[in-house]
């Protein structure tokens, strides 16, 4: 650590507590039928991570399967744009299956294999989340099923033929507003009846305990990584850290190594959608309140009987009405601003990073790099404002030529 | 003592066990779900479980899940269903309402809120299907002061001293749930359930109720030497459901809960 360590920032990364609690937020809100399977799952993890084999194996397979390091780059004609501080990207994107996501399956499948369980489920959403466990699962022959909301099924088709390519079922999900919340829900479903035998990998830092701690420290890799390229390559840590917000994981992972350098900026950027109006943005942490969703206490998007509103973004990944609880306590405690970007405002960034810098970023990390570049624009040249690109385009690639009325 | 509580003690003072059917409120309206109230009331139904409506069950199966969603698609709001109970309260004569509501509802109103709320509106009792022991002392506390139960749910996959611990903290009665799952109808109940029910009872003064998957005869035969009470659900609501006309899925309902009473009832 090169860091001073100040008591109360000291803490935040000692969090959760032993039940799981970030403050007020977190803790285990399912069904006493899980409680068995969360229970071994929390013991397993905690051994695993002492585990000088586990993370010797998980450290080979991310280096030789996923390509880690990933590396940061200096979009430099971006940057000019933008007129102001440097911005870089730490590509998630150039890992195998193109996205963060890989990070945190490959960890999970692993304990899978530890607790001896011989399925797997998984939601995802932009089926970048799918695609990296159908990826993990098919590396160590792992049975697996994918649930996914049929709207999803159709604006991320690419991701949903590759799933079944890997050897994954994928079941559409036709309940409720038929996105990332619905496919969460009937992954707990199956969850409650497969608890067994079968192993949950959720693709992001929510749910119950301990999946949000355990999935950040998986995608931890990204900061700590983001954090020793910096003092190699500048010195110094960045002035300031921006990552995109849906469950949260790559935003987790990214923040997470630095959340106790207090001189580092770190900025959260939810789907701002359309609108602040309620239905049409998907921004918890910036237009809801406390509530309880999917297992833990965290800010949710819900009307004043408690009842999960629908939300809206132009992106998969991003159109949940949750957010991991850790976010949650971050947002209170002022240690991340958390704002948002609109739809419109991703689609032109998506548009900009393609044609300037020659990379398809998702739309998800377009959130991301659209408030980098605007909160470059504030700041002088020699300060440094590095963004999660947490993965690639291309599955976007078909619906921004629907949206444009364009032949894909 | 809740309603609850007192109920228990008379069924056990003669010798029977509970018929304890569930309905999800305000499936399709409010009015009929009174009226299937009302009539299972008359049909001898012990205690009565009603649904609160949820858009993200994760406890329930197909049937109730889409009972749910019938209800809010056709607006039902919190603050209609506390007056519509309250109003029908005085046509069910012994048999006390307990609400089958999750947390995620509870949080929002607040739990004094909503220990008003459903006091006020006669519900006895509270049965909180995702709220586990570890996290409900809040609301346990508040609810023990006003004789309110919160009756926990123990599960097959509870390991034994867990259960213990679980039934120390329950009030009301002790729900069992039969199935490694989610609710709905099914053709059998796991070979290894009345073990565990018997196992349990000799461990707790609690009644210990058994629900998930029950809708048959056979099922209440199984299950009545060993259990206090049973409790249906996805089999009532689907009967509602599958019934257009009210008086018809009246009927049907009330043909049901004859059967498994008379099953409940009748000599071994
Ligand atoms: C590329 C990419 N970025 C971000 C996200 C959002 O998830 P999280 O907030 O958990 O990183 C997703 C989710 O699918 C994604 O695919």
């Amino acid at each position: 650590m090169t860091t001073d360590s100040n008591p109360s920032t000291m803490r935040l990364s000692q969090l959760p507590d032993a039940h799981g609690r970030f403050g007020p937020y977190g803790g285990r809100y399912v069904p006493e039928t899980l409680t068995r399977a969360l229970e071994e799952l929390e013991r397993e993890y905690a051994a695993a991570r002492e585990d000088v084999a586990f993370r010797r194996e998980l450290d080979e397979l991310l280096a030789q399967f996923v390509g880690r390091p990933s590396p940061i780059y200096h979009a430099r004609r971006l940057s000019e744009m933008a007129g102001g501080a440097q911005i870089w990207f730490k590509r998630e994107d150039l890992n195998h299956t193109g996205a963060h996501k890989i990070n945190n399956t490959l960890g999970q499948a692993l304990l899978t294999l530890r607790m001896g369980k011989q399925r797997v489920i998984a939601e995802t959403g932009a089926g970048q989340h799918g695609v990296a466990t159908a990826t993990a699962c098919a590396h160590f022959g792992i049975p697996c099923v994918v649930y996914m909301g049929a709207e999803d099924v159709r604006r991320q088709r690419p991701n949903v033929f590759s799933m079944k390519l890997l050897g994954a079922e994928v079941r559409p999900v036709t309940s409720g507003s038929r996105t990332l919340r619905d496919a969460v829900n009937e992954a707990l479903r199956d969850w409650m009846a497969s608890v067994e035998t079968t192993h949950y990998i959720i693709g992001s830092v929510i749910g119950p305990h301990p999946f949000p701690m355990m999935v950040r420290d998986f995608q931890a890799v990204i900061g700590r990584e983001a954090r020793q390229q910096s003092l190699d390559t500048f010195g110094r840590l960045p002035d300031t850290v921006v990552a995109c917000v849906g469950g949260g994981s790559n935003a987790a992972g990214m923040f997470y190594p630095f959340i106790d350098d207090d001189q580092v900026r770190l900025v959260g950027v939810e789907a701002g959608g359309i609108s602040p109006e309620p239905g049409q943005n998907a921004s918890p942490l910036t237009h809801g309140a406390p509530g309880v969703l999917h297992g833990s206490r965290s800010y949710v998007m819900q009307d004043e009987d408690g009842q999960t509103s629908p939300v809206h973004s132009v992106s998969a990944g991003l159109d949940y009405p949750g957010v991991g609880p850790e976010h949650s306590y971050w947002r209170d405690v002022g240690r991340v601003e958390y704002t948002e970007c609109r739809d419109d405002t991703a689609l032109k960034t998506f548009d900009l990073v393609a044609k300037t810098e020659g990379i398809l970023p998702a739309l998800e990390s377009s959130h991301a790099i659209a408030k980098a570049m605007e909160l470059a624009a504030t700041m002088p040249a020699d300060k440094i404002v590095m963004v999660c690109l947490s993965g690639r385009g291309d599955k976007d690639a078909a619906e921004i030529a629907r949206l444009r009325g364009e032949e894909y | 003592m809740s309603a609850i509580d007192e109920r228990f003690q008379q069924l056990r003072e003669a010798g029977k066990k509970a018929f304890i059917p569930f309905v999800t409120a305000g499936d399709p309206s409010l009015d009929m779900t009174t009226r299937v109230l009302r009539e299972l009331a008359q049909a001898g139904a012990s205690i009565a479980e009603v649904g609160v409506p949820y858009s993200d069950p994760i406890a329930d199966g197909p049937v109730i899940q889409a009972s749910y969603t019938r209800a809010l698609d056709s607006g039902f709001r919190l603050r209609e269903l506390w007056p519509a109970m309250a109003q029908c309260r005085a046509d069910l004569g012994q048999m006390p309402l307990v609400s089958m509501i999750s947390y995620s509802i509870i949080h929002r109103m607040g739990i004094d809120a909503f220990l008003d709320s459903a006091q006020g509106a006669g519900f006895s009792g509270a049965i909180v299907p995702d709220l586990l022991l570890e996290e409900g002392d809040t609301l346990r506390s508040a609810a023990r002061q006003r004789d309110f139960s919160l009756i926990h749910l123990v599960t097959p996959t509870t390991d034994r001293d867990r259960m213990v611990r679980i039934a120390e903290a329950s009030t009301g009665f002790l729900y069992f749930v039969s199935v490694t799952g989610i609710t709905g109808e099914r053709n059998e109940l796991p070979a290894e359930l009345l073990d565990q029910v018997a196992w349990l009872k000799a461990r707790t003064e609690l009644p210990v109720c058994v629900g998930f998957g029950i809708s048959r005869p056979e099922h209440v035969r199984m299950l009545r030497p060993i259990a206090d009470g049973v409790i249906v659900g996805s089999a009532i609501v689907r009967r509602l459901a599958e019934h257009a006309d009210a008086d018809t899925a009246l009927g049907a309902v009330r043909q049901l809960a004859a059967e498994l009473i008379e099953a409940l009832e009748e000599d071994a």
